[in-house]
């Protein structure tokens, strides 16, 4: 049983508004970097470039990190693939990256994302922009930037669907089906 | 000693009768004072004969002892079984046979006849002193250097021309050794999957057509152990059109078990010969119904835990065979519609007695009453745990099977009764 | 994936992912100082190594370390192993250790299928007597990509000891289920009775294969084998299925010269085609060796328990 949360116009706005908050809070987005974690927030990383674009012309960098290799939650699955990491151009030494992920929830991406960050090199400054902050952290880790407050039971999921890898934009939250513990982004936390 | 009437058997799978044993004997007469064995739905057969069993005393009695290997003989419906000679030390005098011939008695459970090695511990260089195990207390006529071959034509030749004095026969285990060096299971396309070096069709092949060729030539009598091919099944029935006198028989698992279960990689699939094709598999059975194979024999091999739970190479081969012989040859042969009950009674005790220069047993009125009852309704799972034997490396375990002897009697005493041996 | 025994294990997608990951692996590592991946932290891998091979038992090695797993090293010699210890006991003292994944080599083909019925951990075949090396096939199936930039439809020519070659029938077996087409190269005395039920075709011409070859894999040939009257001599053997370099020009221009090492220079391959900087891949074979079987480990540990 799924509830929308937002709808496609609202993810927009959402977006929309992290662009402005980004160039507000960076001052224009100088030296700044934006790298995306597989897998949706690779698109909401370009989604954010763009936008930055269209409001004032500056061109920022897009990169993809993939975080796999450095979770600490691989047993709780199967094996997951490996994505590829691509370094932004110019890559990150002495630069703000503004990581961006879908949803934060334990904060276990994030850090691994921090750590896979080590290899590529060291940013002056690490931002975080989240689409939606289902709360629960296990882990000191905040958002800088976030596209709404969810709050949430551990039994429910909270789902992003995205054009580019869903077919539309949308938030839902799910509640649990008859069986407990089911599977989907959250059981890996 | 106890008379017995066996109410309801019957003989070869005809109309039932009551049979009765008394003082020894299949009798006729008073059934005054006879012990009754329900023996309803059951199928009674002459007592089975083994041509070729492995009992592994003296010298591996960890692996099975002359009362363990009897044990299961018995189990299995035999009331005669030939022991091999490739024991440590060596049956290749009259002192080891008639050890083994001794110990055979004491157990009590089946008549063990030893089979005496041909060559001088089993080296092919020089024959043994067959004469004098010819006429030990054991009364040796099998000889057989079992586990290898006769290799040397010149030997084989003597050996042959030899045993004629005492109306011996040489059992040949048929492989020419040069072309074996290494090998693990059937060279075909299993093997080059596996990685396995293979033993050809033809090392059987090659030797067994040499072996008829010259018991012609010397008049003598040939048997052929443990045949495996669909090769060696047309040499036997050209030299056998020719005239020569030649036996032979093949064991139960070469007539059920294909080479595509190496694949497992599991040791209780390896054995010498190797298992071989579906085709070979067809040939065999098609052979053992019309006769050009004349007897089955078990190749019983027992082999200790540490000889079986290894990697392939390191394994020893080798199967047991005593307990199941009868269910997969009923399996085999039976269900198949190529054999009924008298054509089994025939290949596993009339046709090995005779090939053994035995008196084949019957079931006739006067006989000596060694003959076992058999359910033919019974289906069992063989469990390596249960194993009478003192080894576990069959290769049936899990696996259901048709039939069960479920008593036996040698020459009127009951050695197994219910399923269970006596003692 | 529990076990890698046998390179006919793996499907079609199951081995594009290995090398997939293999890539990433690569990328991941790639110009980094520090060349370690917390990935299997806590895991204890073991190379059991029942035959001496410094070179595959380093490339295992150092493939779990870079993936920050724990290693422990029991070779043949001077163990109990080599005073007569069965493999199912050591198989035992494993278990009791508790290790995730063992890596074994074993002179005996199929000791891993044996092994894998008495751990619960998961067993890598690293080359069972004359058997599989599925990891060796791996790794030359992505030397090959690497270099060629595909493999549906490439033409592979296998050279040598068929026969006793485990490299072989993974290869064969593994480029089969990529797209491959596959030639066996060998006299007829080192070609298996039943590889006419293999996918590949076969020749005993190598002058007439070598202008039809993408990729040309020469195998290790034993001097020893002659004692077994394989081949006459050595000096034959070298001329008739021997690759040097008057061999090496009849080959297309792109075409490669691989070997599975290590080599016999001067039976099999000539020095100067060993050596030859455009056209072997010798050198890189062993460094992508590291890649695939750290994509081996991952794939086999880097999730729950099977």
């Amino acid at each position: 049983m799924s509830r929308a949360l937002l709808d496609a116009p609202a993810v927009s706005r959402v977006v929309d508004r992290i662009a402005h908050q980004l160039l507000e809070k960076t001052g224009g987005a100088t030296d700044t970097v934006i790298l995306g974690i597989p897998t949706r927030g690779v698109p909401l990383a370009r989604r954010l470039a763009a936008r930055i674009r269209a409001f004032e012309g500056i061109d920022v960098p897009v990169g993809v990190l993939d975080v796999t290799l450095h979770r600490d939650d691989l047993r709780l699955r199967g094996v997951r693939p490996l994505e590829t990491t691509v370094e932004p151009l110019g890559g990150v030494d002495g630069r703000l990256v503004v990581l961006v992920d879908d949803v934060l929830y334990s904060g276990r991406t994030v850090r691994a994302a921090l750590d896979a960050l080590r290899d590529l090199g060291r940013p002056r400054a690490v931002q975080l922009a989240v689409l939606v902050d289902r709360g629960h952290r296990e882990l000191p880790i905040r958002a800088d930037y976030v596209g709404k407050n969810i709050p949430t039971s551990h039994e429910e999921t909270v789902r992003v669907l995205l054009s580019e890898t869903d077919g539309r934009d949308a938030v839902l939250l799910e509640q649990p089906a008859a069986a407990p513990g089911t599977a989907g982004k959250e059981v890996a936390r | 000693m106890t008379a017995f009437l066996l109410k309801g058997v019957a003989p070869y799978g005809d109309a039932p009768v009551d049979l009765l044993i008394r003082n020894g004997v299949v009798a006729t007469g008073s059934t005054r004072g006879a012990t009754v064995v329900d023996a309803a739905g059951l199928v009674a057969l002459p007592g089975l004969v083994d041509l070729h069993t492995h009992l592994r005393e003296p010298g591996r009695e960890d692996a099975e002892t002359v009362e363990t290997g009897s044990r299961a003989a018995a189990l299995g419906g035999y009331t005669v079984v030939h022991a091999m000679a490739n024991t440590e030390p060596v049956a290749d005098t009259a002192g080891v046979v008639e050890q083994v011939w001794r110990l055979g008695r004491e157990a009590g459970l089946v008549d063990v006849r030893p089979v005496g090695a041909v060559t001088a511990g089993l080296a092919g260089q020089q024959l043994a002193e067959l004469g004098a195990m010819a006429d030990s207390a054991a009364r040796v006529r099998v000889f057989s250097d079992d586990g290898k071959p006769v290799h040397d034509p010149q030997l084989m030749r003597r050996a042959l021309e030899y045993v004629k004095a005492f109306d011996g026969v040489v059992a040949q285990h048929a492989e020419e050794p040069r072309l074996t060096a290494g090998a693990q299971m059937n060279e075909g396309v299993v093997a080059a999957r596996l990685g396995l070096a293979g033993w050809p069709a033809a090392a059987e092949e090659a030797m067994i057509a040499r072996d008829v060729l010259l018991t012609a030539h010397v008049g003598s009598r040939l048997h052929v152990c443990h045949v495996s091919t669909a090769g060696s099944v047309e040499l036997l029935r050209w030299a056998k059109s020719k005239g020569t006198r030649v036996t032979a028989e093949v064991t139960p698992h070469h007539l059920l078990l294909t080479d595509e279960l190496a694949a497992t990689y599991d040791p209780v699939y390896k054995v010498n010969p190797p298992l071989r094709t579906a085709e070979d598999v067809a040939a065999l059975r098609a052979a053992l119904a019309d006769g050009t194979i004349d007897a089955v024999a078990t190749d019983h091999a027992p082999h200790a835990l540490e000889d079986k739970e290894t990697e392939w190479a390191a394994a020893r081969p080798g199967m047991l065979g005593l307990e199941t012989a009868l269910s997969v040859a009923v399996l085999a042969m039976r269900e198949t519609g190529l054999l009924d009950w008298r054509g089994l009674a025939e290949r596993m005790s009339a046709a090995p007695a005779r090939i053994g220069g035995l008196t084949p047993p019957s079931l006739a009125e006067g006989a000596p009453a060694s003959l076992t009852l058999v359910d033919p309704a019974a289906r069992w799972t063989p469990d390596p745990a249960a194993s009478a034997s003192r080894s576990r490396n069959t290769p049936y375990a899990g696996r259901e099977l048709p039939a069960r002897a479920v008593a036996t009697f040698l020459r009127g005493e009951p050695t197994v009764l219910d399923g269970k041996a006596v003692r | 994936m529990k076990h890698l025994l046998s390179a006919g294990d793996l499907s079609r997608d199951e081995a594009l992912t290995v090398l997939d990951t293999a890539e990433r692996l690569d990328e991941a590592l790639t110009g980094r100082e520090v060349k370690k991946l917390p990935t299997l932290r806590g895991r204890t891998v073991v190379n059991l190594f029942f035959e001496d091979s410094t070179r595959t038992r380093t490339s295992f090695e150092l493939a779990a370390k870079r993936l920050s797993a724990d290693v422990v090293n029991f070779s043949a010699k001077g163990s109990s192993v080599s005073k007569g210890e069965s493999l199912k006991d050591t198989a035992l003292t494993l278990e009791a250790m508790g290790s995730d994944a063992v890596v074994i080599r074993h002179p005996a083909s199929g000791a891993p299928h044996r092994l894998a019925g008495w751990v619960r951990g998961s067993v890598l075949n690293a080359g069972d007597g004359t058997h599989e090396h599925p990891t060796q096939a791996l790794l030359d199936a992505y030397t090959m990509r690497q270099r060629l930039g595909r493999l549906d439809g490439l033409r592979v020519a296998i050279v040598g000891d068929v026969l006793h070659s485990r490299v072989a029938r993974s290869n064969v077996l593994l480029l089969a289920t990529l797209g491959a087409e596959v030639t066996l190269v060998a006299p007829p005395t080192l070609l298996p009775v039943g590889v006419e039920a293999w996918p590949a075709a076969v020749s005993y011409d190598l002058d007439a294969s070598l202008p039809k070859a993408d990729v040309v894999m020469m195998l290790r040939v034993q001097r020893e084998r002659m004692g077994e009257a394989y081949f006459p001599s050595a000096r034959e053997y070298s001329r008739r299925y021997g690759l040097d370099r008057t061999r090496m020009a009849l080959l297309p221009d792109d075409a490669i010269v691989m070997h599975p090492g290590p080599m016999n220079r001067g039976m099999e391959i000539a020095a100067e085609v060993a050596d030859d900087p455009r056209r072997s891949t010798i050198v890189e074979q062993v460094a992508n060796g590291v890649s695939v079987r750290m994509a081996a480990l991952y794939l086999l540990l880097g999730g729950s328990p099977a």
